[in-house]
């Protein structure tokens, strides 16, 4: 059974120090290395004074083959090592350099985040839950809590329904590519495009002028009176909420799609033999079969969600009631120069997702490793 | 191949709602891509008219069609001085060619370099024993929700010391690693479902774990790695802040698509209609990668027909 | 076997490289000690067109000095800038856009401060209180060069002169010459405050610049101070005041609600159709840049403005502004050198000519203005006997970027002025 671990009792301590410091030493090597050949390239690469085009070829060579023949490099070396030392450093090769990258890039900051959260304005004084008060008791904060939730609960469930319901229909239609390309468009939008695009959909002109926003020329065709929808409270936090629809359901659609293709045709053949419809087809063979993946993307738009500010911050700056955490976040940490209470914020959104992680880790436990 | 010709065809029979699903897909296309398409009629448009009338009455009023919008995001933008040295002549702009350039550079390491490491560890964490494996795993994915804003001042410092500061290095690796927690997620959720079967096959004839991984694995996986491939390069592209950041210490030459198209609006916004033509520019490089990836997600038969 | 060869060849080029690499950055290190040109690095919110006429400023300097100065300008230039500075990364010179953040900076030990020698060119050639915005806790950080002016009312001056109006000297002048458009069937104000992720400031405008006109600077200065609460009654009968015009809807296009959505930029292009679809915008000496093509074309014949009128004669009629002032990250000898640059005028002409700027140096050549309008703006900017820095730049920002911007469009919504101003008040951080 080739590298199957075999659990050895007779380790002794010295057996086992080493093993943890070799475990450390193969996480280490593949980042360490790399980085330190990739460094050093780069420092050539700065001062050259070669045309862009080179140095943007070298560049991306330099840093996709270096990744590449460091992961070739330090298995070549745990291949040379005794069986029963490579069995303990083989899954460290895997799972190391994602490790130190994320501990150095997010794991470390969260932990200064969780300090600063504690302290004042200017990071220097203990302030103890001070911070923590503020979120749960000012007024605009307890407006961000409320919208955050409508953004989870509208924006994930709209955002999956829409991206399911085109991955099914997608599959069964000859225009599939062309379909699929056009709602997968506004994903390549950037956020500043994507603002300025629906600042044409909502836009408001006075009643008797000539509509300039696709929303109220409808409504005043119809016989209507202009609406000034980004205003129009509690519902502008839903119309923004559709702009984020529009963007994740082609993120949606991808992921679906590719589960949906997953889904062994044969199942779906005996179905249609036995005279089942196709709603039963989809509700009864289709969603159970890509249930794991309904629950990728629901978490990830949900975490999007709840991480939401670009939106918020480009469409209304969080007035007019539409505050979210995120913008709350960012505005505290970057323009009221409050560290202290950005800081608070980040870790309560980092809280308030625990719920979610731990249904997806439900499932974790009971794998059959190797 | 002619499997999954095959496959299609089958699929595609006894379709009795033909013509529903296409008539039902066909209304929601049109709903979702009506956006784009005004803001793609407008950037063809004079300013002034923008805001006279809807984009939709550009077809029938007969204020006509300009290429102003794009020449000047495309060539560079006039900008009148009035100088001494320059006399009444316009000076022109950084152009766009530049900043495509440094785009590219910054984006196809930052999304190859966090899929390799992503993979390998999505791999590690579905099929491997090793002490820790369950609370690690739970850190990767809680990190999921760590704002990346949190990290620019730590990391920059750091940067500062190794000279990183204004590299592509530098911010190939932060992006990796804001990358990572999504990749390493997404490549498990794949990599997990493969049928065990298949691996321990490939152990009886010997194979150790680099090889199946190499060998089996990543080849298995490629409708999940063009996915993920996508979105980072999405991100990576249409990315702001961190350019910004780790960036700026090298100035102008290294600005990136998405602040020079920001810094082409003026510092008032005065220009912002030369968004609309940007919009789009900056949205041919993603979206000729989508079409080009798309082909890869059909692959995802095949992993289907190895399971059953 | 094959295999393993690849494998091992791809390995040997890989390191062949890298050992080249290393050599080459080795030899590029040692050629970097020959002396090289002296390089300062500028950065500041502003982007094209202001980023080349303000590289045309620094030519001067340039061509005498020897000195390579680069200046960089972005749209999310405060976070940057604050990040940079947080991670020890900052340029050498920064164009900070509040006063507030400056004093933030200085209190964290960021900034250095300007030497004597600049000092006493910042006292020879502005007011005090333009010195005293650079300052904080007694030394001085900051130098002013291009800044603004914004109480002004701007109006179509070829039809404005047909019908036959005047220019109004007084706030009663001002709302008859509203009513009376009125009565002409025509909408007096245009007013818009949208400005995406900075929507609210031309609200706060509006504001101060009744502030100043109803209870003075010295109310005024307590109220962006603190010292007096924010919904003092002083405040109070400064909001309910503009309410008066923003809340009427004959007064402005389109209603009130309108005001909120459209683009403050946008907003003055109503005073450019044929016939005037609006009449009246008040607004600083930039938002000519956003008058339509043919209008920026004939600015002296096409636009007239005056003074916002004073309310109360005991206060005249105060002048608002604004402006980046320049600080220092070090204490080079060079960056120094340019800073006393910045102080005289000298620096400033090639803008000037340039138009769309002000400057407020005593020893502006008013010549230098391409424009009678910026000639006369600039004249009241410099001459004004009251100048005031917007309030909301002089506030902590929680108020002066955040509750304040979101009262603003809470009371254009309809909520009653003394409970926005109760929840400004509120969100005044506590010492």
């Amino acid at each position: 059974m080739g590298d199957l671990y075999v659990p050895d009792k007779k380790r002794n301590a010295g057996q086992e120090f080493i093993t943890a410091v070799g475990r450390v030493l193969v996480s280490l090597f593949v980042p360490v290395v790399t980085f330190a050949v990739l460094w050093a390239g780069f420092i050539f690469l700065r001062d050259s004074g070669a045309s862009q085009l080179i140095i943007t070829l070298v560049a991306i060579i330099w840093g996709v083959g270096g990744v590449a023949a460091l992961f070739i490099l330090s298995n070549f070396t745990i291949q040379r090592l005794p069986v029963h030392w490579r069995k303990r450093f083989v899954p460290f090769l895997f799972v190391g350099p994602a490790l130190i990258i994320l501990g150095y890039y997010l794991f470390l900051p969260a932990i200064r985040s969780f300090y600063m959260s504690f302290m004042g304005k200017f990071s220097k004084d203990f302030v103890g839950l001070a911070n923590y008060k503020y979120i749960f008791t000012d007024r605009t904060m307890r407006l961000a809590f409320l919208n955050n939730l409508e953004w989870m609960i509208l924006g994930t469930s709209l955002s999956l329904i829409f991206g399911l319901l085109f991955a099914l229909l997608s599959e069964k239609s000859r225009f599939e590519k062309l379909a699929k390309s056009l709602i997968f468009l506004p994903m390549a939008i950037s956020f500043v495009g994507a603002g300025v695009i629906w600042k044409f959909i909502y836009a408001f002109r006075p009643a008797g002028e000539a509509q300039i926003g696709l929303l109220n020329a409808l409504v005043t065709a119809l016989g209507g009176s202009p609406v000034n929808w980004i205003v129009l409270r509690p519902w502008n936090t839903i119309f923004l909420i559709i702009i984020l629809v529009w963007l994740q359901t082609g993120y949606a659609m991808v992921i679906l799609s590719a589960a949906i293709k997953g889904v062994p045709v044969t199942l779906k053949e005996a179905a249609r033999i036995d005279g089942a419809s196709e709603w039963r087809i989809v509700f009864q063979i289709i969603i159970p079969s890509i249930k794991g993946s309904l629950v990728t993307v629901g978490t990830t738009i949900l975490i999007v969600t709840l991480k939401v500010f670009d939106i918020v911050y480009a469409m209304t700056n969080g007035l007019f009631g539409t505050e979210v955490l995120a913008s709350q976040q960012y505005k505290q940490m970057f323009k009221f120069l409050n560290y202290g209470r950005g800081s608070a914020i980040a870790i309560v959104i980092l809280i308030a997702v625990i719920p979610v992680m731990w249904y997806n880790l439900k499932q974790f436990g009971k794998r059959e490793v190797f | 191949m002619s499997k999954v010709k095959k496959r299609k065809s089958l699929n595609r029979e006894g379709q009795s709602s033909g013509i529903a699903v296409n008539a039902v897909l066909l209304f929601l296309v049109i709903l979702w891509t009506i956006p784009t398409f005004g803001i793609l009629v407008t950037s063809f448009r004079v300013k002034d008219n923008v805001f006279a009338t809807g984009w939709w009455k550009a077809f029938s009023d007969d204020s006509g069609f300009t290429l102003e919008n794009y020449g000047q995001v495309l060539a560079g933008r006039d900008y009148k001085l009035k100088s001494d040295t320059n006399g009444n002549s316009p000076v022109k702009g950084d152009n766009m060619a530049g900043a495509f350039l440094n785009s590219i550079s910054v984006t196809v390491p930052a999304v190859v370099i966090p899929i390799l490491i992503a993979a390998f560890a999505a791999y590690g964490f579905a099929w491997l024993d090793f002490p820790g494996r369950r609370p690690l795993f739970i850190l990767i994915v809680a990190l999921l929700v760590v704002p990346l804003q949190i990290s620019l001042i730590p990391v920059l410092r750091d940067y500062q010391k190794l000279k990183l500061n204004g590299t592509y290095l530098g911010i190939w690796l932060a992006h990796t690693g804001f990358g990572l927690p999504l990749a390493t997620y997404l490549l498990f959720n794949y990599i997990s479902t493969i049928p065990r079967s298949i691996l321990e096959s490939a152990f009886i004839d010997g194979a150790s774990h680099f090889t199946t991984f190499v060998r089996l694995i990543l080849p298995l996986s490629v409708p999940a790695l063009a996915s993920f491939a996508i979105f980072q390069f999405l991100w990576v592209w249409n990315d702001m802040l961190v350019a910004l950041v780790f960036l700026s210490g090298a100035g102008a030459k290294m600005q990136v698509v998405t602040v020079r198209l920001l810094n082409l609006i003026g510092s008032r916004g005065q220009d912002w209609q030369l968004l609309t033509s940007g919009a789009f520019i900056s949205m041919i490089l993603p979206l000729t990668v989508f079409l080009a990836l798309q082909k890869f997600f059909i692959r995802g038969l095949m992993a289907g027909s190895v399971k059953e | 076997m094959k295999r393993r060869m690849k494998l091992v060849s791809l390995l040997i080029i890989f390191s062949l490289v890298t050992a080249m690499a290393f050599a080459g950055g080795k030899s590029e290190g040692a050629s970097t000690a020959a002396p090289e040109k002296k390089v300062i690095r500028i950065q500041g919110a502003f982007v094209e067109p202001e980023a080349s006429r303000f590289e045309e400023c620094l030519k001067a300097f340039e061509a005498e000095t020897g000195i390579d100065v680069v200046y960089e300008g972005s749209k999310e230039f405060e976070t940057q800038i604050l990040v940079q500075a947080e991670a020890g990364t900052p340029p050498d010179v920064a164009a900070l856009p509040q006063p507030g953040l400056m004093r933030n900076f200085a209190k964290r030990g960021f900034l250095t401060p300007l030497p004597p020698e600049v000092v006493s060119k910042i006292d020879a050639n502005y007011s005090k209180s333009w010195k005293d915005l650079g300052s904080y806790d007694g030394k001085v950080y900051g130098v002013f060069h291009r800044v603004n002016a914004k109480s002004f009312v701007w109006y179509p001056k070829k039809a404005f002169e047909a019908k036959g109006y005047t220019i109004p000297k007084t706030w009663d002048e001002l709302k008859a010459l509203s009513d009376r458009i009125v009565a002409d069937g025509g909408v007096p104000w245009s007013i818009g405050i949208e400005s995406g992720s900075a929507t609210g400031w031309a609200a706060t405008d509006w504001m101060e610049d009744i502030m100043l006109r109803t209870a003075g600077p010295e109310v005024y200065d307590k109220w962006v101070n603190h010292e007096i609460p924010f919904n003092d009654p002083s405040v109070q009968n400064a909001a309910k005041i503009m309410l008066d015009i923003w809340m009427n809807p004959k007064y402005v296009l389109g209603g009130s609600t309108n005001i909120l959505t459209t683009n403050f930029g946008d907003a003055v292009k109503p005073l450019f159709t044929n016939p005037p679809k609006a009449w009246l915008h008040r607004q600083g000496n930039f938002i000519t840049g956003f008058m339509p093509e043919d209008i920026q074309a004939n600015l002296d014949e096409e636009v007239g403005v005056f003074a916002l009128p004073s309310i109360n004669p005991e206060w005249g009629t105060p002048v608002l502004g604004g402006g980046d002032q320049f600080v220092a990250f070090n204490d080079r000898p060079e960056v120094m050198q340019l800073m006393a640059y910045l102080t005289t005028w000298e620096s400033a002409a090639p803008w000037a000519k340039a138009g769309g700027a002000l400057f407020p140096y005593k020893d502006t050549n008013f010549n230098d203005y391409s424009s009678a309008i910026d000639r006369a703006l600039a004249k009241i900017l410099v001459n004004a006997e009251v100048f005031r820095f917007d309030g909301s730049d002089n506030m902590p920002a929680e108020v002066g970027a955040g509750t304040f911007w979101t009262g603003m469009a809470d009371l254009v919504g309809g909520v009653p002025v003394n409970k926005v101003l109760d929840q400004i008040e509120e969100s005044w951080p506590k010492k």
